[in-house]
């Protein structure tokens, strides 16, 4: 759907990627279209709320979602090389946990709780590089140092309930590190966890990425946590991809109607106080056929008659930001294009 | 740009930190206590108590917010569930509304059950799957009023209008309500019986970001309304922020500090407080990259078997020795704010040199 130049340097290439969930009464188009770039060494934030399709999104890519329900379809998704939308699931298998690692939300339900921390950390070690068992150890317990874990040794042979929430987040950056990976998928890794524990955690990935220097997609609906930590970040809104842009540029200079309003509806914890929250009327859709208009328009304060007849695509508005809305927030008009 | 829309000040209604003493308090609790005991061994011997609230005191003027907040394990919950004795507590005295809470028979808690009631986290949970949104919020008007069904139908309806949901929905099941307008159905359930006083126990914790606020709208919009008192609990610092007139900070069990909302947002005093609103992230790129965050170490001591002194000791930059030993008291440091640490007393030493870790 998005045209984009195709850059050689990106280490993962998105383009116009489909899924869809056949469901009893009527199929749900969770994704519809979204195609990015992730280059080598950033950090992309993908912030959108509860059924937005940044999840989706991510497992479609990776083959994680069974099928059925899940119909994933698409251009391409090249990955080193490799288009990972025509790969065997076996390939697909080698590809997880060794080349792209994973962090999910919940730390306590993506942990066996009958495996011992280090036989996990050892696991894909054994899978994915064939180390024995010794030299896994080693490797694990060198793991649990690099993220923080005191006295590694000795927790290798701990069951993940004898850990505590931030602990556990870390045995899994751990997991999701242990073959070294290309790229790091975090799914809304510190959502579960208690502000003073989520510092400690985005203390820990700015630390790792300068020392490891892989690619990171962070998933999540926290603005704040996007500020801190993120370059680029990319706003979805009804599985499409709304706005793009460099984090400075878009928190500064937000075009799209929903980007501008979810940052007007969070309350701030310094500067003037709102007398009333700014509201984004109205709820998220489900979207149960092919979007052929902007999927925000319902909830948008600036719709026009285009935005019900038309699906508005990204268009570049300056650089590296781009923003799929019929509407000109510079001029206060609609953009003719 | 952001910014102009969002200069308004101070202008919510019952706000203004500085008047709150003015109004006679709704709700005076002092030195609320719930332990829970814990079992050992064969015999199941008592073995300790986890002391989840550990005497707490704080007031709520009528009409105004107090914000609880701390992170999870704090006993925030508890707090709210045991003054409204959801849970036995194990001590200390509750009134709300003029009546001793903690000292009335079943029978007489059951009759003033009225005046206090609770909105809770999770509208999945909360909500009977298999009653209608009319059975939900009926059920309270059945069981503490003489109403007749078509009383009951109007007050109903009245309680949908008030909470912005459509009348046509009443006989519709939770399931089919998204969870910004269960919450709807939570505090309309919670409206019914015309509260003075509704503990609001993390009510958009569960929401998207998006419906958060149109949740929090209608709270105040209810407050002013109805007059009514709340006291929010939140780990949401930015929203607690927005609308209590006053904060208590908790952690393990006590209270650190409590204090009117400005004065601790612009100023916290408290090692704890200072550390917990540094960790929140800000959504704005150039302050997040300038601010000097407090990273603090480690994780919060099991509240069964708490540190010797001070709770936070074990966490905090400044700690002391006499920290170790003895637990700070919540004193009043300036008008209208209290905190709990021995920073703030006279009777403390030097900084211990190797403390700060």
């Amino acid at each position: 759907m998005d045209e984009l130049p195709a850059t050689q340097t990106s280490v993962l290439q998105v383009r116009n990627l489909t899924t869809r969930f056949r469901t009893r009464t009527a199929d749900v188009y969770a994704v519809n279209g979204v195609s990015f770039d992730l280059k080598p060494g950033e950090l992309l934030g993908v912030v959108g709320e509860s059924g937005s399709g940044k999840s989706v999104t991510m497992m479609s890519l990776l083959g994680l979602l069974p099928s059925p329900p899940a119909m994933v379809q698409g251009d391409s998704v090249m990955f080193d090389g490799i288009d990972l939308l025509r790969c065997t699931p076996e390939q697909l298998r080698q590809i997880r946990g060794a080349r792209i690692g994973f962090i999910f939300q919940d730390p306590m339900t993506s942990l066996n709780p009958v495996f011992t921390v280090g036989f996990q950390i050892m696991e894909p070690l054994r899978e994915h590089m064939g180390l024995s068992g010794t030299a896994a150890r080693k490797r694990a317990q060198e793991l649990l140092e690099l993220v923080g874990i005191p006295d590694a040794e000795r927790r290798l042979t701990d069951f993940p309930h004898q850990f505590s929430g931030g602990m556990r987040q870390r045995v899994m950056i751990a997991i999701a590190l242990a073959c070294d990976p290309k790229v790091l998928i975090a799914d809304e890794p510190t959502t579960a966890l208690d502000v003073t524990i989520q510092a400690q955690i985005l203390e820990l990935v700015r630390e790792l990425r300068t020392k490891l220097g892989m690619a990171i997609v962070w998933i999540t609906h926290d603005l704040g946590v996007i500020a801190g930590i993120a370059d680029r970040a990319m706003v979805l809104y009804g599985g499409q991809v709304v706005e793009m842009a460099p984090v400075a540029e878009l928190f500064a200079r937000p075009l799209h109607p929903y980007t501008r309003a979810l940052l007007k509806t969070v309350p701030r914890l310094k500067g003037p106080r709102a007398a009333k929250l700014e509201v984004i009327e109205g709820q998220p859709p489900i979207i149960k056929a092919p979007p052929a208009a902007c999927a925000f328009r319902a909830r948008c304060s600036v719709a026009m008659e285009r935005c019900s007849r038309e699906n508005p695509l990204r268009r570049p508005v300056g650089p590296e930001h781009e923003v799929a809305c019929f509407w000109d927030a510079s001029t206060g008009t609609a953009h003719h294009a | 740009m952001l910014d102009a829309t969002i200069s308004t000040g101070n202008a919510t209604p019952a706000a203004g930190g500085g008047s709150t003493t003015k109004t006679p308090p709704l709700v005076q609790v002092r030195d609320l206590k719930m332990y829970f005991p814990f079992y050992k061994g064969l015999l199941r011997r008592h073995a300790g108590d986890i002391k989840a609230v550990d005497g707490i005191s704080f007031e709520i003027p009528a009409g105004e917010t107090l914000g609880l907040v701390g992170e999870s394990g704090c006993g925030k919950t508890t707090a709210g569930r045991a003054l409204l004795r959801l849970y036995e507590p194990t001590s200390g005295k509750v009134m709300i509304n003029g009546h001793d809470v903690m000292a009335l028979e079943p029978e007489a808690l059951r009759r003033i059950r009225p005046t206090m009631q609770m909105v809770f986290q999770d509208p999945q949970a909360s909500l009977n799957p298999r009653m209608t949104v009319a059975a939900i919020i009926g059920e309270p008007l059945l069981e503490h009023t003489r109403m007749n069904s078509v009383e009951r139908r109007e007050r109903i309806y009245e309680l949908l209008d008030q909470v912005g949901l459509n009348r046509n929905f009443a006989n519709r099941y939770p399931h089919e309500f998204s969870g910004g307008q269960r919450q709807r159905i939570g505090i309309a359930r919670a409206l019914a019986l015309n509260p003075k006083f509704i503990v609001c126990d993390e009510p958009i914790a569960a929401l998207d970001v998006s419906i958060q606020a149109q949740v929090v709208n209608l709270l105040e919009m209810l407050q002013r309304r109805l007059g009514l008192t709340y006291l929010f609990i939140s780990h949401d610092l930015s929203m607690v922020r927005h609308i209590a007139n006053r904060v208590a900070v908790m952690y393990l069990g006590r209270i650190v500090e409590l204090s009117d909302r400005d004065s601790l947002y612009a100023d916290p005093k408290h090692p704890y407080s200072q550390a917990l609103l540094s960790a929140v992230p800000e959504p704005d790129p150039q302050s997040e990259s300038r601010r000097q965050r407090i990273v603090l170490t480690g994780d919060v001591p099991s509240p069964a078997n708490p540190p010797k002194g001070c709770a936070f000791s074990t966490r905090c930059s400044h700690v002391m020795a006499h920290c170790r030993v003895a637990a700070p008291a919540l004193t009043e440091i300036a008008p209208g704010r209290q905190v709990a640490c021995h920073l703030f007393t006279n009777n403390h030493t030097t900084a211990e040199p190797t403390a700060a870790h």
